[in-house]
């Protein structure tokens, strides 16, 4: 088995800065992204993407390519449409490449792993017709894709009111927006306006958002309480209720793009049990870092979204704080030195992230959009609904490993990226106890899926 | 009168002595570091099987075997136990020869719930797999049920007949009290009549501070399961001279196991496991079902074993102390014989002649002193 | 439903084609399956192994796995996560897959 000085697994914002800065002190990374193209989700498709026209993807989808470039050194060995199917705590990585498996081993890691959109359970949001606001975006970027009939954005977050300004600027119609913030979030986010404001660039661009929205007539449906989707066999309509209402309104549509925020991805830092805690500000799972960004697994580092969210500015930085890092723990640097170098970083970054108070109050995603309500489906996969996991904690299951043995839920072919969190929540939920004390699935390798004969031959050459 | 028992290890043993006691009257406190069916009992292969086992087991094997068949009367719930039989197959003449001896020496002993099969047979209850097994060692009968269902069933009818479960609680320390003893855990202290050590891979560490050493180590046997498949395989299948158990759930499902271990991390009480094990497993399965290797495994896992040196378990009374039962070490085979525990167990709380043979498992087999 | 800003077609770009069941589908280099099948009017890639209910792809970045298609003999690819390649044989996946007859 080969052992490599630094290995980098993503190529989004962090992953991307992270190689940079190691290049930078004489460490030659190893780059592994899931796919074919680097850029992570938010720089998806960059450099072949057949939205040409600038504007529509915005000055912050273009800022990418620097980063690119500075991966794309010769010195860099980056590795895509490589997938990791395992990684133990001894820092061995198990890789799939053109079906074929491989082992490495790396002195030291950078899980660059980023983020996912959090699940937003409502009835009917199996049905093919729903999707995510991601995937309306990743769509756009990748294929210039967009909906074909007026499309319904429902939920919250930036990403959803990006989506649907790049969309206008695509000239696809909107149908409407089913704005699910509550009422009284306003309010309650105003507080931390002030800290925002260390950000302020960032906090424009949002009104800029809004304002491009509100000028282009884009029916804006504000305060909605409920939400479903009907179809046989395919998205027909949407119906929802608004705060105060209590009836059901309906709109015809063949394409809902749903958003309620992204969370960390931690399939990977979960399945080397890395110690995770309840972000009860973010409302997710994540790794508890250090001030290099380490796990509690000495050599395995956690930079970006994937260690709790801070949007693909921050993750840039913090890129190279683990950068750093990596520099520091190879001994390539002094401790006082990558201090020094670090500083401007911290307090960039610092600067970044004020404005994430304010986002977090004001898109905490309501208890509705979280929790499915018995009839609808928590594990897409195994079929199982909310109720069931409600009655699982009847029976007296206290976490999600014990859930799995009477439901499968969690077992299927996404491994349980889809559920974990809300059968995390449900259990906590129905059981009265935290999510902290609920706890998560137990997770092991393979990350994804590999064959028996890949695995057979992963020994004869490891 | 009522007398306070404290059973350490809440598994499908712990469980299964904290029901019989219960049910004789016992007050009964099943004390666990995790939760109930956390390690071996909860995350096994779930196999129910009487094929292959130590001679001296056989017995209980079988007593057992009686109770899965009434699991529904015993505990509410038939713990997914589907009796589709199990089947060793011979990969060569050598294995076949292994077996046809295995069978002889059963047969001698009184027991006729092992049989050989012909190529022939094995092809008919088998026709998936690879053509060059030359036969079989099979059990009618045997099969599998469903492992932390099973230990949640039992530890829900013990919780009905009086017993209580306090999980999460890590017992550090043990002393003679009165007659009895006195068990430390976190904050609280726990008073007993009587002892039962269940503890599984941890029950090592009572028997020290019982002045009993044992030869127990951790083990972390492997377990893998692929996507859900369409049918073809019926019965739980075992390979003769390699670690092999595979068998196909309703759901499509398969499960590969068999002994492969994995690595055990006795600091943070979980087993890992290890690649070129499981590679060793994904031969073996390929090499029987060749078409298996486009399946694709899904999750990989390792529960935390108590292996006894001469990999039988210890069940009787401490050799030190008259108020301490043994239930431990059932070295990776232990999930089948759980229903027949908790009975053996209670005998002996109540000064019985256990119904069945035991002897072989006394803790005193460790302590012979060793000729000059 | 998707449609493309600027069809491949349209752009005289060159294309890239491959089968989805019985229909022949056309795509631009660098796409995904999944992508290419949604901009071709195919909203349904698999039916659930549990209740055969139809799926179609959801996330787009292989989180959820309910884009799985059979590829060239291949079954539960991600399709969002496989580059179309002439001449490639894709189908839709009923059920739990089978290994042999």
């Amino acid at each position: 088995m080969i052992t490599h000085d630094l290995v980098i697994l993503g190529t989004g914002p962090a992953g991307m800065a992270a190689a940079t800065m190691a290049l930078e002190h004489g460490i030659t990374p190893v780059v592994i992204d899931e796919q074919p193209a680097a850029g992570g989700q938010i720089y998806r498709a960059l450099e072949r993407t057949p939205v040409r026209d600038r504007q529509i993807l915005g000055e912050d989808y273009w800022s990418g390519e620097s980063l690119i470039k500075g991966l794309k050194d010769p010195q860099i060995d980056y590795r895509p449409a490589t997938t990791v199917w395992q990684l133990t705590r001894q820092r061995e990585i198990g890789l799939l490449h053109d079906d074929k498996a491989e082992m490495i081993c790396a002195r030291h890691i950078i899980l660059a792993t980023g983020a996912m959109e959090r699940p937003m359970p409502i009835p009917g949001w199996t049905l093919p017709g729903v999707m995510t606001a991601g995937s309306g975006q990743i769509l756009l970027k990748s294929a210039g894709a967009v909906p074909q009939a007026p499309v319904v954005l429902a939920g919250c977050g930036p990403l959803l009111l990006l989506l649907a300004t790049q969309y206008l600027r695509a000239g696809v119609e909107i149908a409407a927006i089913l704005d699910t913030t509550p009422r009284d979030r306003y309010r309650a986010a105003l507080k931390h306006v002030p800290g925002a404001l260390r950000n302020a660039s960032t906090l424009l661009k949002g009104v800029g958002l809004l304002r491009e929205l509100r000028r282009a007539g884009v029916r804006h449906i504000k305060g909605v309480s409920a939400l479903r989707a009907e179809g046989s066999g395919q998205l027909e309509r949407v119906l929802w209720k608004q705060q105060g209402d209590d009836n059901w309104q309906t709109l015809e549509t063949p394409t809902l793009l749903l958003h309620q925020g992204v969370i960390p991805n931690t399939q990977i830092t979960r399945a080397v049990d890395c110690h995770h805690e309840w972000d009860e500000q973010q409302l997710a799972w994540k790794p508890r870092l250090d001030e290099w960004l380490g796990t509690d697994i000495p050599g395995i580092a956690v930079a970006g979204d994937g260690g709790g969210i801070v949007g693909a500015k921050a993750a840039g930085m913090q890129g190279q704080l683990a950068g750093l890092g990596a520099a520091l723990a190879l001994g390539k640097l002094t401790l006082e030195n990558s201090t020094q170098r670090a500083q401007p970083i911290r307090k960039a970054l610092a600067r970044d992230t004020a404005i994430r108070p304010f986002l977090d109050v004001l898109y905490r995603p309501a208890k509705q959009w979280r929790l499915p309500d018995d009839d609808t489906l928590a594990c897409r996969c195994e079929e199982v609904t909310g109720g069931e996991v409600r009655r699982m904690a009847e029976m007296g299951c206290r976490g999600p490993n014990q859930t799995k043995s009477f439901t499968r839920c969690g077992m299927g072919p996404c491994q349980g990226r889809m559920c974990g969190i809300t059968v995390s929540e449900l259990l906590a939920d129905a059981n009265q106890q935290s999510v902290e004390e609920t706890g998560y699935y137990r997770l092991r390798p393979p990350f994804k899926p590999i064959t028996l004969g890949q695995l057979a031959k992963a020994a004869e050459e490891g | 009168m009522s007398r306070r028992v404290v059973v350490v290890g809440a598994g499908f043993h712990g469980c299964s002595a904290a029901l019989r006691l219960s049910n004789q009257g016992y007050e009964v406190t099943v004390i666990d570091k995790a939760y109930a069916g956390r390690h071996a009992s909860g995350v096994n292969a779930g196999g129910v099987r009487r094929l292959g086992r130590h001679p001296a087991e056989i017995p209980l094997a079988i007593a057992a075997w009686e109770r899965w068949q009434n699991m529904t009367s015993i505990v509410g719930d038939d713990c997914g136990f589907r009796p589709v039989g199990q089947i060793k197959v011979a990969e060569s003449d050598n294995d076949m020869a292994i077996l046809t001896e295995r069978e002889r020496q059963v047969h001698n002993l009184g027991f006729h719930h092992e049989k050989l099969i012909n190529r022939d047979e094995l092809r008919k209850r088998l026709p998936a797999l690879a053509g060059h097994c030359p036969g079989g060692l099979a059990c009618d009968g045997d099969g599998f049920a469903n492992p932390y269902r099973t230990v949640t069933a039992w530890r829900r009818e013990a919780e009905r007949q009086g017993a209580c479960f306090r999980e999460g609680i890590e017992i550090t320390g043990i002393e003679p009290k009165g007659n009895g003893w006195r068990l430390s855990g976190g904050e609280e202290h726990f008073d007993a009549d009587l002892l039962v050590n269940c503890a599984g891979a941890w029950a090592g560490e009572l028997c020290k501070w019982l002045g009993e050493p044992v030869p127990l180590t951790a083990e972390a046997p492997m377990l893998m399961i692929t996507e859900r498949l369409s049918p073809f395989l019926g019965t739980v299948v075992g390979a003769t001279s390699r670690p092999l158990s595979f068998k196909q759930f309703e759901n499509g499902t398969v499960l590969i196991g068999g002994g492969v271990r994995g690595v055990v991390d006795t600091v943070r009480h979980v087993a890992e496991t290890r690649l070129d094990g499981l590679s060793e497993n994904a031969d073996t399965v390929v090499s029987l079902f060749p078409f298996m290797k486009e399946a694709r495994i899904m999750r990989t896992w390792a529960g935390v074993e108590a292996v006894m040196q001469d990999h039988i378990p210890v069940i009787g009374l401490s050799s030190q102390h008259d108020n301490v039962i043994h239930a431990f070490g059932f070295s990776a085979h232990g999930y089948q014989l759980g229903p027949i525990t908790g009975e053996i167990v209670a005998d002996l709380a109540m000064e019985r002649e256990p119904k069945l043979p035991i002897t072989p498992f006394s803790i005193q087999r460790f302590q012979t002193p060793c000729p000059e | 439903m998707f449609k493309r800003l600027s069809p491949p077609e349209a752009t005289n770009e060159a294309v890239v084609t491959f089968r989805f069941d019985e229909q022949t589908v056309t795509a631009r280099p660098g796409d995904t399956v999944a992508a290419a099948l949604l901009t071709s009017g195919i909203s349904i890639c698999r039916s659930t192994p549990v209740s055969n209910a139809p799926r179609a792809p959801y996330c787009m970045m292989g989180v959820c796995f309910e884009c799985l298609v059979e590829v060239d003999g291949n079954p539960n690819v991600q399709a969002c996560q496989v580059e179309v390649r002439d001449g490639m044989h894709v189908h839709t996946q009923q059920g739990a897959r089978r290994l042999i007859s």
